[in-house]
């Protein structure tokens, strides 16, 4: 399943990265390179094989339902590129 | 006098707490190593000279008193991965630039309450998404040692290289470092240096900038085996605030040290043994097998049949979940937001075209192919299987061995540069590293020897889950054994 200019158009846009016409097509065949390197996975029998998401056996713990942080308004917004009144400011969205 | 910087952790420790230097002295010296060798080596991306002074002169008051803890004055590098109260913290990255964390991550934290001092951030790949440090937005960092053949500027590996460089130039007495595919133990191998990565759950993630979550763990880079014993102990902590952190005690590990090898069984896995590997590895690899065995160890061959799909299967579970992670970078709440844009839309894609460098957006592009409609079986869940029968390769050997041997790196370090052209030669760094952190398993790298050009080769411990103790006891009978005492000749 080869990776050609609209798919790489495509996926880019998927992961919101902006990426110009020209650089399509060697990003393709970039991704080509690789996949087709990853595609030796074909050769495994995974008949059967449980999908292994995590090395932990252990259940993911639960914690009492309580507040245990907060009223950090400055700190949150320390980092933020744009803030005024408490609040992050960003570009209007509905247009 | 003779010169602070080139302690060991534990030799410098003993050394303030006997008084005979103080925290403010050592730590003097290192500023003043870092000053001088950061120009050309580029280990660190910020110096906290100031911090660590103040840090150095509290720590003195404690052992005036007769207190102080584990790590109580020992003047520490931080991979600047590790988010620092009120440090900048950039992972790397061009997308991080400015960024100060309001909180301090739990790994550094632990360090600062066993007395430890912050001396700066450490330069790393983006992200940690490399085997060079070539892709930090701060530039390379350079390796300490160099061939007796070349006077080219060689890499000190990825993507802890700021903090295996730092170590190897006596830029700091010890470092952190973070290891998602070999991140700790290649640079190690490379340097000249110890670096161990725990078992999966040992170390806190939180505060930690994340790469691939169920592989990202962190780990100490050191000058000895004993060192590195001492700081991953600091390191570790059960802590709620990382859902995989791990509820058990953390080990004195410096109890394993000095046991000797004597009836301990020893794996060699056939399959380790990879095309266009040169000589000089392959005999180190014998030679190691033969300390071990002359220290009293049985050797026993053994096979981890899937161990070639280890990388493919890495490159695809690896940059879904940091396509995952990094999604979080869009620009609103923190990190790089583009000047220019022409709707919501186009601003997440330029900020993120602008502040993600190229192995950060080819990464982040396979993952989101892989986990993409219609593609996400076929990558991504194929994967997952094949993970597990990689993880269970390991499981069928256990009854038959305590602990593995293996090389470390597939080459000694390269020149700056060298690897570029292909992403898939680059990927292949990590060919012997990465099995351990897609089972979740411990390994240490420890210095064994030299190549012909005179730069060092490492030689890996890969022990059972939660067994550091074996893995330690294993790397300090190669340590004595290889008796590793050469050092870069300084250049810069």
């Amino acid at each position: 399943m080869a990776i050609d200019a609209a798919t790489v158009r495509k996926v880019a846009h998927l992961a919101r990265i902006k990426t110009p016409e020209d650089r399509l097509e060697p990003l393709a065949q970039e991704l080509n390179g690789i996949l087709k390197w990853i595609e030796q996975l074909d050769e495994v029998d995974i008949e059967g094989v449980e999908p292994m998401t995590s090395n932990v056996s252990q259940p993911l713990r639960l914690r009492d339902d309580v507040v245990t942080d907060g009223d950090k308004v400055a700190d949150v917004l320390s980092n933020a590129p744009r803030s005024a009144d408490g609040f992050f400011v960003v570009p209007k969205v509905v247009e | 006098m003779t010169d602070l910087t080139k302690l060991t952790l534990k030799g410098a420790l003993d050394g303030m707490k006997a008084r005979d230097f103080s925290s403010e002295e050592i730590t003097r010296a290192f500023i003043a190593n870092i000053d001088a060798a950061n120009p050309s080596l580029n280990a660190y991306v910020v110096q906290t000279s100031d911090k660590a002074l103040d840090m150095a002169r509290a720590s003195d008051a404690r052992l005036a008193k007769g207190e102080g803890g584990a790590l109580e004055g020992a003047p520490l590098g931080i991979k600047d991965l590790f988010c620092t109260d009120g440090v900048q913290t950039t992972a790397g990255s061009n997308m991080l630039r400015g960024f100060v964390p309001p909180y301090e991550s739990t790994v550094t934290a632990n360090l600062w309450a066993d007395g430890a001092v912050m001396l700066g951030k450490l330069n790393m790949d983006e992200f940690a998404m490399g085997s060079s440090n070539e892709t930090s937005a701060f530039g390379p960092v350079k390796n300490p040692w160099k061939s007796a053949s070349s006077n080219a500027d060689l890499t000190p590996g990825g993507s802890s290289g700021g903090s295996a460089s730092a170590v190897a130039g006596d830029l700091c007495l010890a470092a952190t470092a973070s290891d998602t595919g070999g991140s700790i133990r290649q640079p190690a191998a490379f340097t000249g240096t110890v670096g161990i990565k725990p078992t999966y759950g040992r170390a806190s993630r939180f505060g930690m900038v994340a790469f691939a979550s169920s592989l990202d763990q962190a780990g100490p880079i050191t000058k000895t085996v004993e060192d590195a014993a001492i700081l991953l102990r600091s390191m570790c902590s059960f802590d709620p605030k990382d859902s995989t952190s791990l509820d058990i005690e953390t080990p004195d590990w410096t109890q394993s040290l000095g046991l000797g090898v004597k009836g301990l069984r020893i794996g060699v896995p056939k399959e380790y043994v990879v095309d266009g590997m040169p000589d000089e590895i392959q005999a180190l690899w014998d030679q190691g097998v033969a300390w071990l065995k002359a220290a009293g160890a049985e050797i026993v061959e053994i096979s981890l049949p899937h161990t070639k799909y280890a990388l493919p299967t890495y490159y695809i579970v690896a940059p879904a979940e940091a396509s995952s992670n990094l999604a979080r970078y869009d620009g609103m709440r923190y990190g790089h937001r583009a000047a220019a844009f022409s709707s919501l839309n186009d601003l997440y894609e330029e900020s993120r075209a602008e502040g993600f460098g190229k192995e950060v957006q080819r990464r982040l592009t396979i993952g989101a192919y892989v986990l993409s409609a219609g593609f996400y079986d076929a990558f991504y869940v194929k994967a997952l299987k094949v993970r597990r029968r990689i993880a269970q390769d390991f499981d069928n050997v256990w009854d038959k061995v305590d602990a593995i041997l293996t090389p470390s790196t597939p080459s000694a370090a390269f020149a700056l540069g060298d690897k570029q052209i292909d992403p898939v030669t680059m990927y292949l760094n990590d060919v012997f590293t990465v099995t351990a952190n897609l089972a979740g398993l411990p390994g240490i790298s420890v210095p064994a020897g030299l190549d012909s050009g005179g730069l060092p080769l490492g030689l890996q411990v890969i022990g059972k889950a939660l067994d550091e103790a074996t893995v330690f006891q294993v790397a300090d009978v190669l340590e004595q054994a290889a008796g590793f005492t050469a050092r870069p000749d300084k250049w810069w």
